[in-house]
């Protein structure tokens, strides 16, 4: 990689940072993500904000933390992967800001990660496309497996870790999987792309008590409002009817 | 070893829709009846937090466990079945109330040439369709059920109009129709100056307060768009929870078993005389004896219990004789999508059967001289609250991922509508269901195994319906739009419908069918058999609202045979093959 390219690299990881605000946490300890990609806090007001928001102004938000990732540096690699998927444009916020990475983390961590209601017996056989989810692995493993070939084929297809890569270069990466390009073992590619899509935009829009959809952005930028009781007096309306949204949190408070 | 219960009257297997109606009917009449319903028990006090898509809608939260049970599935004979991992193309119900807890309430009455298909179509068209499709009249007219329809509408309190093209009615819907709304509008004024007929569509989710002749008061929906897969906070979509299940505990007559999971029928001297079950909280296994049982564990179990019982002969394709899992159908879904540049729609408020109609291209409401298919559909929009994780529709070209994707995503989620026809589904002989030979489930039982796919019938009939929906959408003013494909083969992942039908189907002649008019088995007097199970194809409608009617004129026949003492209550047009 020439210096230019170097250079740029940089600036675009610094521009994804500053979006997303949501390292800021660990990073303000060290942490180990700010001493690998040489990114230093530069504005921690802005971060503090989201995090204050997330958390209806009670300190931090004690949920931005990890159950099932064991190591940043993978769990980064799935973010940058998520926001791929579903990247901040004029519309509003993409998978970072919204929280996706925690979403998938914490569903990992629990019976989505572990198939809990999935049928796991053998034998295992591949099947036709018109016989669905055949694979061996829980989803945690699948998850796993598929990061750890992401960054294996970055190396291998641009020397370098997926996260420093371009946008394209990444999406050159992903669309691989999407396509069944690469092995994964005892899964296929687009099994784990298919996963990962799904997992993205459930984090996007899914209620905010999953860690997910911060401030309810997710459903702003869809004009969705959430949980509401009833549509009574306004389901004969014949204007698009605009509402503040309201997430499952107000059926308790 | 098993403990032994009690002998009681009747035993019931499941209580969902069906089991819930043969429970109230029977408790009513003075009856003893036990309920074994391998779930949890549930009722509206449950449904609080129910407004969570992720929850409900793509974890399956109040579904089947596919972890314990499920189905194998492949396209052909020739091809290896494999386990339905989890579930995608139809969503199984389990616990009290099935899946009419979490069903959307579209409720419907098949056409009098449904009943009498294979005998109207020959009169009119000859044997249209070859030999390789096995279609069948029911054993029962359209005139005989009426009555039985009307008995499912006033409990359920269906909320209704007059459908100028569907099954004739000699009463009017218990409730008014729903609200009509600017998406419903637009359908209507599009088919109307298409010459079609539109009507609002007959709805489970309830117009007004509404008591039930029961007894049992349902409520007043409220739009709230988390119906389809969700269980109603306000008891007002009607489900058995609300309705039979309540009448039968007032009797005193009906006991409720949760956690009880039913792994055989016991058949002694060719008749059923009790089943038994598995405690799944304690593990413990019990006999329960009676005098009838009855099977109303959905169309899927209903056949597997069967076959795992020995009782009944499996239907074998190669052959086509035997008649257990013979006639597996499906439903056929043309359709179109419009997206609409210039205009917003509240799709995100809605409720399950919040719908309006046209029957003009459903059964034989028109002709089929110079077509090669048969029926069709009734074509519908819908609007049942569009929410934001499941619906992610763009225009095709769009990537699926990444910032175009986004953009468009967001752009049409409110500028996007859908109409849709609940294609009528013929049997072939290759469609089926039997016992798989090396999946198991985890009290250790054959899976059922399904083998299916579309057929050439079914494709003509798509591509024909499809175009009218594409046109009613083009006489709606969309911008884009794009007709509904049907994959090369049947595909078990995408949600298709819960509308799975046949395997132990109704007929006139024991050597054609598994149960007479009143779902009582030709092989086994003592054991009904109820569910969508019965029908002989499925029609262009939902499913349940004849499932209905055929669990009203069970519960009649099992009284009829108890008051009797016993004994067939239909003779077959051939002799029992047992006799
Ligand atoms: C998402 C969805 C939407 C739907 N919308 C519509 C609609 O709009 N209109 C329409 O007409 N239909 C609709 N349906 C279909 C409708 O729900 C069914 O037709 C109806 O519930 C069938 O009633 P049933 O009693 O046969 O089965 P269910 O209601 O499913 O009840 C069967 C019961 O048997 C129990 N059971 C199974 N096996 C055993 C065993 N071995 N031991 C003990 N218990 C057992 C199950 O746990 C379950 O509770 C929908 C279904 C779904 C899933
Ligand atoms: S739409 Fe109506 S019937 Fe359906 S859950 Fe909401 S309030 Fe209940």
């Amino acid at each position: 990689m020439s210096e230019e390219e170097k250079h740029k690299t940089d600036e675009s990881r610094r521009q994804f940072l500053k979006n997303s605000g949501y390292f800021a946490g660990g990073l303000v300890g060290g942490g180990i993500i700010g001493s690998v990609i040489g990114w230093q806090i530069d504005d921690t007001n802005e971060t503090k904000n989201q995090n204050e928001q997330a958390n209806q102004g009670n300190g931090p938000n004690f949920n931005r933390a990890l159950k099932f990732f064991k190591n940043r540096g993978v769990f980064e690699r799935l973010a940058v992967a998520t926001e791929r998927i579903f990247p901040e444009d004029d519309h509003g916020p993409g998978a970072i800001d919204l929280g996706v990475p925690y979403f998938i983390d914490h569903e990992l961590a629990g019976d989505y990660g572990n198939n809990e209601r999935i049928y796991m017996s053998g034998p295992f056989h591949e099947g036709t496309p018109y016989q669905g989810f055949q694979s061996r692995l829980r989803r945690k493993e699948i998850f796993m497996e598929g990061l750890r070939v992401i960054e294996s084929e970055s190396q291998k297809e641009f020397d370098d870790s997926f996260v420093n890569l371009e946008g394209e270069q990444q999406d050159e990466i992903l669309a691989k999987f999407a396509n069944d390009e690469v092995n994964l073992r005892g899964v296929q590619a687009s099994t784990f792309f298919g996963l990962l899509r799904e997992a993205t935009l459930a984090g996007a829009f899914s209620d905010p008590l999953y860690g997910g959809n911060t401030n309810m952005e997710g459903w702003r930028m869809k004009e969705f409002p959430g949980s509401q009781m009833s549509y009574m007096n306004e389901i004969e309306n014949e204007d698009f009817v605009e509402m503040e949204p309201r997430a499952l949190y107000d059926h308790l408070h | 070893m098993a403990t032994t219960k009690d002998k009681v009257d009747v035993v019931t297997i499941g209580v969902g829709w069906t089991g819930g109606i043969i429970a109230a009917e029977l408790s009513k009449a003075g009856y003893n009846v036990v309920g074994l319903e391998r779930g949890e028990d549930r009722s509206t006090e449950d449904f609080q937090m129910m407004h969570d898509e992720y929850r409900y809608d793509l974890r399956h939260g109040l579904m089947q466990d596919t972890s314990k049970e499920t189905i194998t599935f492949r396209n052909n004979l020739d091809e290896l079945a494999l386990p339905m991992r989890q579930q995608g193309s139809f969503l199984l119900g389990s616990g009290v109330g099935g899946a009419g807890v979490h069903w959307n309430g579209q409720t419907w009455r098949f056409l009098p040439y449904d009943l009498e298909i294979k005998s109207m179509t020959e009169e009119k068209y000859g044997n249209k369709l070859g030999d390789e499709y096995t279609l069948q009249d029911w054993g029962i007219t359209y005139d005989e059920l009426e009555p039985y329809f009307y008995q499912f509408e006033q409990v359920a309190g269906i909320s209704g109009e007059d459908n100028p093209k569907g099954a004739p009615r000699n009463n009017d819907y218990p409730t008014p129709p729903m609200k009509s709304t600017p998406i419903l509008d637009l359908f209507k004024e599009a088919t109307k100056n298409m010459g079609l007929h539109p009507f609002q569509m007959p709805s489970g989710n309830l117009s007004e307060n509404y008591e039930n002749p029961d007894g049992e008061t349902i409520a007043q929906c409220q739009y709230c768009g988390f119906c389809e897969r969700f269980g109603c906070e306000y008891g007002a979509k009607s489900s058995p929870n609300v309705t039979v299940i309540p009448t039968a505990k007032k009797t005193g007559n009906f006991e409720l078993r949760t956690h009880s999971n039913v792994v055989e029928i016991i058949q002694e001297g060719g008749k059923a005389t009790g089943v038994r079950y598995v405690d799944v909280l304690s593990g413990e296994e019990f006999i329960q004896p009676a005098d009838v049982v009855v099977l109303t564990s959905y169309v899927l179990n209903n056949t597997r219990l069967l076959l795992q019982s020995n009782i009944g002969q499996p239907y074998n394709p190669e052959t086509g004789e035997g008649v257990i899992g013979k006639n597996y159908c499906y439903q056929i879904l043309p359709g179109a999508a419009g997206f609409f540049e210039e205009k917003k729609f509240n799709t995100f408020m809605g409720a399950g059967s919040l719908g309006a109609t046209v029957d003009d291209y459903n059964g034989d409401n028109f002709d089929h001289s110079d077509l090669d298919f048969i029926h069709g559909g009734s074509i519908s929009i819908t609007q049942t609250g569009r929410r934001p994780i499941a619906s992610n529709v763009t225009p095709s070209g769009t990537p699926s991922w990444g910032a175009e994707f986004k953009k468009n995503a967001i752009k049409y989620h409110n500028r996007t509508l859908n109409v849709t026809s609940q294609g009528a589904s013929m049997p072939h002989r290759n469609n089926y269901m039997d016992l798989d030979p090396t999946y198991k489930d985890y009290y250790g039982n054959p899976l059922l195994r399904l083998t299916y796919d579309f057929t050439e019938q079914d494709r003509k009939l798509h591509e024909y319906i499809t175009q009218v929906c594409a046109e009613i959408m083009g006489e709606m003013g969309a911008d884009i739009i794009e007709e509904a494909e049907m994959s090369e083969h049947y595909d078990i992942v995408p949600y298709q419908t819960t509308h799975n039908t046949g395997g132990v189907i109704m007929g006139a002649d024991s050597q054609t069918s598994a149960v007479n008019n009143y779902l009582q088995m030709w092989d086994s007097e003592s054991l009904f058999v109820v569910g969508a199970s019965a029908f002989a194809h499925n029609g262009g409608y939902n499913p349940t609202g004849t499932v209905g009617a055929l669990a009203y004129r069970a519960a009649e026949g099992i009284q009829k045979y108890l008051e009797n003492g016993g004994g067939q209550l239909v003779k077959s047009k051939s002799k029992s093959r047992l006799t």
